[in-house]
């Protein structure tokens, strides 16, 4: 039997929202399409749904304001929910955040669904909601997301922009769950990006079934508190 | 918005009508009505003081450190600054500020998250995040660990570098420092006065802060 092997795969259309339970010893791989996608992203420990993603837990954990291979992240209670096994990218976004009706509507125009049809603006704050609220959450689970494919600069006296073109067709970044794991996903555009036109990409996800992490494994070792983060992540499930 | 705005306030203290020093390693809950003033002083310098903002109407509208530092795409606080929540409602705006950067990446600290970064021995030290949860539990308005998100860490410097790393610089802050903010609408405020003895947030040394509120501006 292959170490891997692909259970299913389906594409996430621009503007869109998904939610999937990734079990233990499976991976998500996000394939960027078309080039420039952004995929925002929260995530929770399914079976307790109180404990999930944590921005600043992940950053002062690591050192880091950027994600890539060999990072994790972390949940509230000090265990990982994920680690990135793969990465094309190299930079992953964490502080951006996502856009709201009020920002998409002012900075790309109204756009409803009577008018539109399917093709009505989203926005990842409403996104997230809704796809919450499907799992019993709401708005108090709201927590800071990532932003996979996409990279903010933060210049000396801290301010922020948005790189232009860094994720490229082809580029793909890949989660492998450490936990039963709540994944949220939107396809909406980065609320940094400049880009004045409403074209949010799509994104090709893939489930597969991958080994446990090993004694060495790259995202283990990348620093002393991952070895402790995986170490307190493996005596939940013991 | 630059990196950092000094601006002095010209409030008095002997005028303020609520004026409270919490001790490191204490929480302090109260709720700032719109149009109201509230000086968090660094009494000692040094102090990391971990505060959250709710809207005092709503308490799952509450600040954001995500859509506050993309509002005003700067990751630090000074004066200027506007509190943003997640329904996008302005909470507070930074009125005065004598220290002159504040951090919105570095959260709370934890038991849990103190295993991680120092080493699982040290599960049994105060944090933060038990000071905010014993307090919202006592206060007993509904509130869990769930309303327990991403806080501010007035005095408390944290930089970003051009590699995309997350540094733990001493403070910038010395004795009698503070940051003055206006409430834009009724907030309820939760603090925990740092505990953490493990990184140079609170200069290995944590010490009380003093907590002012006036009515108003200054006649």
């Amino acid at each position: 039997m292959k170490e891997t092997s692909l259970l299913w795969e389906e594409t996430i259309q621009g503007g869109a929202t998904w939610s999937h339970v990734l079990k233990r010893g499976t991976s998500l791989r996000i394939f960027d399409l078309e080039g420039g996608a952004n995929v925002a992203a929260i995530f929770y420990n399914f079976e307790c749904p109180v404990e999930r993603y944590n921005m600043p837990d992940t950053l002062k954990a690591q050192h880091i304001a950027r994600l890539t291979k060999g990072f994790v992240l972390y949940s509230d209670m000090g265990r990982i929910l994920c680690s990135i096994i793969e990465d094309t990218v190299g930079w992953h976004d964490p502080i951006g955040g996502t856009s709201s009706a009020k920002l998409v509507s002012a900075k790309y125009g109204p756009s409803a669904y009577q008018e539109h049809r399917n093709d009505y603006h989203k926005n990842g704050r409403d996104g997230f909601l809704i796809e919450l609220g499907k799992w019993g959450l709401g708005p108090r689970d709201l927590v800071p997301n990532v932003n996979f494919f996409s990279r903010v600069d933060v210049a000396e006296d801290g301010s922020m922009s948005f790189a232009h073109g860094s994720s490229k067709a082809g580029d793909y970044v890949e989660l492998r769950s450490e936990m039963n794991v709540l994944a949220i996903l939107n396809t909406c555009q980065h609320p940094l990006d400049p880009n004045p036109k409403y074209e949010p990409k799509p994104v090709q996800v893939s489930i597969r079934r991958v080994p446990a992490p090993r004694q060495d494994d790259a995202c283990r070792i990348s620093r002393p508190e991952n070895v402790r983060g995986f170490t307190l992540t493996e005596r939940y499930f013991l | 918005m630059s990196g950092i705005n000094l601006v002095e306030s010209k409030l008095d203290p002997d005028k303020a009508i609520y004026r409270q020093v919490v001790p490191a390693g204490e929480p302090w809950i109260h709720t700032v009505r719109g149009g109201q003033y509230f000086r968090i002083v660094d009494l000692h310098g040094n102090q990391a003081v971990d505060t959250l903002f709710y809207n005092a109407h709503d308490y799952s509208d509450r600040y954001s450190a995500q859509d506050t530092i993309q509002q005003q795409r700067n990751i630090y606080l000074t004066t200027g600054a506007k509190l943003i929540s997640t329904n996008g409602t302005v909470l507070l705006t930074i009125v005065a500020d004598t220290c002159g950067r504040h951090d919105t990446l570095g959260g709370a600290c934890a038991t849990e998250s103190n295993m991680v970064r120092y080493a699982i021995e040290k599960r049994h030290m105060h944090a933060c995040r038990n000071s905010f949860l014993k307090t919202v539990i006592e206060w007993d308005h509904g509130m869990t660990k769930r309303d327990i998100t991403s806080n501010v860490n007035f005095f408390m410097n944290v930089p970003v570098t051009a590699e995309g790393k997350l540094t733990f610089e001493d403070g910038i802050s010395n004795p009698g420092k503070y940051v003055e903010l206006r409430a834009e609408t009724d907030v309820l405020v939760l603090i925990s006065n740092c505990p953490q003895l493990n990184n140079p947030c609170n200069a290995y040394n944590p010490t009380p802060v003093q907590v002012l509120i006036w009515d108003g501006p200054a006649t």
